[in-house]
């Protein structure tokens, strides 16, 4: 490595690691980071692996005719019927409801449009434990499988008209201009050449509903409606570490294998990318006319149901409330817990989201492929499986019952915001501007500084903050492992709302609501940028 | 098949932005039509208004009798029957060839097969393609494909929006004469929509010139080339010499000399162009200058361009009779352009002798 003059500003004390990933130092200097960078990706797939590793142990461990037993029952059979439903009529209602409203929004001449899309988007600031949290005071009678649907309609709609409005921003008009001129009506067009170029879009948001609609355990607790999810939380709380939970919990990774099968499988393989050159010009708004009333409705609607019932329970309760449920010696603590754990995740999850992520950019292969996969993977399963991972892990070791369970917990559910940010970041930063800073006369580490790290920065922050929110409203995971004493926002909202006491909970929902409206102002700029707006 | 299209008074705005201000334009059936012009000069605009994707704010389009548009009442693009191969084909990215092809013929039509396979051949792609996916294909092949998919409909005009600018130099020549032939043979009417002169004069039969939303000349290539309205038109078709001249039963007196002009009836000031090409120069000792019996000039720059040089040229004053040409020459103190064939070309500081070849054009008021 001496040879290597260009190495002299590096770590001198990662040397010995350095030589045990590096069998061939003919590789060179590029060679000698890679390995580097390559180990420490390789610890966190492996990480990323341990749910997975931990159902499989689990099943070898318990036996056939044991988890036969478990598996094979009624009572799993009503679950999984349950939860099928739940996917099978929430996730094309929400599509058919998405394309409507982003059509709305973005195709047509509806007054107000720019609005009405902030408003479609906003609803994500509202965790969806806290959507059920209002309907349940606004009807308390709302239980079982049609509320279940309603509920999730309302909270998680934004996640498919996101990505749709999005994909109907970026679509060339051109295309349209094309099947007009060879025949085809308004509607036709729709069908025939608008809606299959939405299909990337509508898979990918269908994916990510349906993926929450299996992990998610507070909405659906509250409205009482059982899911895998809420079976195995309840399993956990009353044995604790029993087979049940686990192979349970088996069974709701092969659901959400099944989901992700379905969705790579209904993608396909087709391009759906611009096969042009040059740029589209914008599309044009259909003119609305006496319909301009009726296409109010829907996103007015919409609003009032995904916003308007929130807010008005909160405000509410809040009123009921007045002055005595402001309990700043539990607030206070809570809001430092909660943004504690947030910023030491985030961070966390950043850092150990860096190697991959530069893996992939700098040095893409089949192998660095597999283990990238692992890192998305991890963050389709549901928090309770995580969890319940952890917990059979770390159960015997020094870390157990505290915050650096947690903390892994978070990293792991979470890497995939991380990466995908980071990579984006990265990408934007291509080895030719390192190369000339190199030419200009900095060293590596200082080239690797003042160019990639300053131009990722922007997307590295973002992917933070990504994960920070999601750790400011996780509950399942945080329930489930958080050590005693530890009253994060969301978990404290949830002891006070089951309690019934839904007027000392309103505060809490308050603050997770208004530390979530920024992260949803910029998910909403972002999918205007991605789509070249 | 074959059907006229006039166009009466197109006026169009967006918002305070006037697109077109009043176009009026007749395309003979089975012609072939440019219309040319600079970015933001409306021809966009006019090709969508003929497709039906806009509607005008005022005036009247009909096709073949038939009325397709009166202000902003106009009958939609689906219904109208017009081809349109948009810039860069808009091949649906979800479809093969095949379906790009086969998309605006119903399901249950006879002979549907043939019928593709059989557009695929008059664009002189093999049916082998028909599997494939538009990406998988080059861009002049993705052109083709989106005009065997205008075609299919056998349209009675047929739009095609600057479709050759994304391919590079060599297909694009090769591609328009293909499409040219291809659309002549079928008998279709045809409207060619470009900011590349070159194109457009080699295309049609008849060229249009449009700026600032309106249409400046309209004419046969030729004609609109030797005789353009005005400087703007005559620069934007091609390199012009434009000189101030006194003018007098047919002839010039500019700074070149003396030269024939296209208008005996007219007298006094003017302005005149010549092309370039007119011009011929012919290397003469520097002496020779002197004598100021001819129009004399020192090459200040050559450009070398292949076959063809083009030379920068500053006229020398002399003492013989075009010294004494009237007053505007004297403040006419320009480069000429000259295109010379390279294999004669003078060197850089010769001098030369220029003489003028047929007649400079006079411009109007």
């Amino acid at each position: 490595m001496s040879a290597l003059p260009l190495d002299v500003g590096a770590d001198a004390a990662l040397k010995p690691a350095v030589a045990v990933l590096l069998p061939a130092p003919a590789a060179g200097r590029s060679g000698w980071r890679l390995s580097w960078v390559g180990g420490a990706a390789l610890v966190v797939s492996l990480l990323a692996l341990l749910p997975l590793g931990f159902v499989l142990w689990v099943g070898v461990q318990t036996g056939w005719d044991t988890a036969s037993a478990l598996i094979f029952r009624p009572r799993v059979g009503e679950l999984l019927l349950n939860t099928a439903l739940l996917v099978v009529l929430t996730v094309p209602l929400c599509a058919v409801l998405a394309v409507a409203l982003a059509w709305l929004t973005e195709r047509s001449d509806l007054p107000g449009a720019r609005t009405w899309a902030w408003l479609l988007v906003a609803p994500l600031a509202v965790p969806a434990f806290v959507h059920s949290y209002a309907w349940m005071t606004v009807a308390p009678g709302l239980h079982g499988l049609p509320a279940g649907v309603m509920v999730s309609l309302i909270a998680y709609f934004p996640f498919l008209y996101l990505p749709v409005a999005a994909a109907l921003r970026r679509l060339d008009p051109g295309m349209e201009d094309s099947a007009a001129s060879l025949g085809l009506g308004p509607w036709a067009v729709f069908f025939r050449v608008v809606l299959p170029q939405l299909r990337l879009a509508v898979c990918g948001g269908s994916l990510l509903v349906g993926l929450h609609l299996l992990a998610e355990y507070g909405l659906y607790v509250m409205i009482r409606f059982d899911t895998f999810t809420t079976a195995i939380v309840d399993q956990f709380q009353s044995t604790y570490n029993g087979p049940a939970a686990n192979m349970l919990s088996g069974v709701l990774v092969v659901c959400c294998f099944a989901l992700l099968g379905l969705e790579a499988a209904a993608r396909g393989k087709e391009r759906y990318a611009r096969v042009g050159t040059g740029a589209a010009r914008m599309p044009s708004k259909r003119k609305l006319g006496r319909m301009a009333a009726l296409g109010l409705l829907l996103p007015a609607l919409l609003s009032v149901l995904a916003l308007g019932v929130p807010l008005f329970t909160l405000g509410r309760w809040l009123l009921a409330g007045g002055a005595a449920v402001w309990r700043l010696d539990e607030l206070g603590p809570s809001l430092v817990q909660t943004l504690g754990l947030a910023l030491a995740g985030a961070l966390l999850t950043s850092v150990a989201a860096v190697p991959m992520a530069w893996l992939s950019i700098r040095s893409p292969g089949r192998l660095q492929r597999v283990l990238e996969a692992c890192n998305y993977m991890v963050g389709s399963l549901p928090g309770v499986v995580v969890a319940l991972a952890l917990v059979t892990v770390t159960v015997r070791l020094p870390i157990y019952q505290t915050a650096i369970t947690v903390l892994l917990a978070y990293l792991l559910m979470f890497l995939p915001r991380a990466l995908i940010s980071l990579r984006a970041g990265i990408a934007q930063a291509p080895v030719e501007l390192e190369q000339a800073a190199r030419s200009l006369g900095r060293t590596p580490a200082q080239a690797l500084w003042a160019v990639t790290l300053r131009l990722a920065a922007p997307s590295a922050a973002a992917g933070a903050a990504l994960v920070g929110l999601g750790i400011t409203n996780e509950l399942t995971a945080t329930l489930m492992l958080a050590p005693n004493g530890t009253r994060t926002l969301a978990t404290s909202f949830w002891a006070y709302s089951s309690e019934i006491d839904y007027a000392a909970a309103a505060p809490y929902a308050l603050i997770m609501v208004l530390l979530s409206l920024p992260m949803t102002w910029l998910l909403y700029q972002q999918s205007k940028r991605t789509a070249g707006r | 098949m074959t059907t006229s299209l006039e166009l009466q008074a197109i006026h169009k705005h967006y918002g305070a932005v006037q697109a077109l201000g009043g176009v009026d334009l007749s395309v003979a059936p089975g012609s072939r039509t440019a219309i040319v012009g600079p970015s933001g000069s409306g021809k966009t605009t006019l090709l969508r208004i003929i497709a039906g994707f806009e509607a005008p704010d005022a005036g009247r389009v009909t096709l073949g009798g038939r009325q397709l548009a009166n202000g902003p009442e106009a009958v939609p693009a689906h219904e109208r029957g017009i081809g349109y191969v948009p810039q860069d084909g808009a091949l649906f990215p979800h479809l093969t060839i095949e379906g790009n092809v086969g998309f605006g013929l119903p399901r249950n039509t006879p002979k549907r097969a043939e019928r593709i396979a059989e557009l695929m051949d008059m664009v002189a792609l093999d049916s082998a393609m028909l599997a494939r996916r538009p990406h998988e294909l080059s861009g002049g092949q993705q052109q083709r494909v989106a005009l065997a998919r205008a075609l299919a409909q056998r349209p009675r005009l047929m739009l095609l929006d600057e479709p050759f600018s994304a391919l590079d130099t060599g297909l694009r020549a090769s591609t328009r004469k293909a499409v040219a032939q291809l659309l002549g043979a079928a008998g279709i009417t045809t409207i060619l929509v470009t900011h590349d002169q070159a194109e457009a004069l080699s295309f049609a039969d008849q060229v249009a010139v449009m700026r600032g939303g309106l249409l400046v000349q309209a004419g046969r290539p030729l004609d609109l080339y030797l005789r353009p309205r005005d400087a703007a038109v005559a620069g934007f078709l091609g390199d012009s010499i434009v000189l101030p001249a006194q003018l007098a039963g047919g002839w010039a007196d500019c700074a070149l000399g003396r030269v024939a002009v296209n208008d005996s009836g007219r007298r006094g000031a003017a302005q005149i162009m010549l092309r370039p090409e007119q011009l011929q120069v012919a290397e003469v000792p520097v002496e020779a200058a002197a004598r100021g019996d001819a129009c004399y000039g020192a090459v200040t720059d050559t450009d070398f361009g292949g076959s063809v040089c083009v030379l920068s040229v500053r006229l020398v004053r002399g003492t013989g009779p075009a010294a004494a040409a009237p007053a505007p020459s004297a403040a006419w103190d320009e480069a000429l352009l000259v295109h010379s064939p390279s294999m004669h070309a003078p060197a850089m500081g010769a001098m030369v002798r220029i003489t003028v070849a047929g007649q400079a054009h006079v411009f109007s008021a």
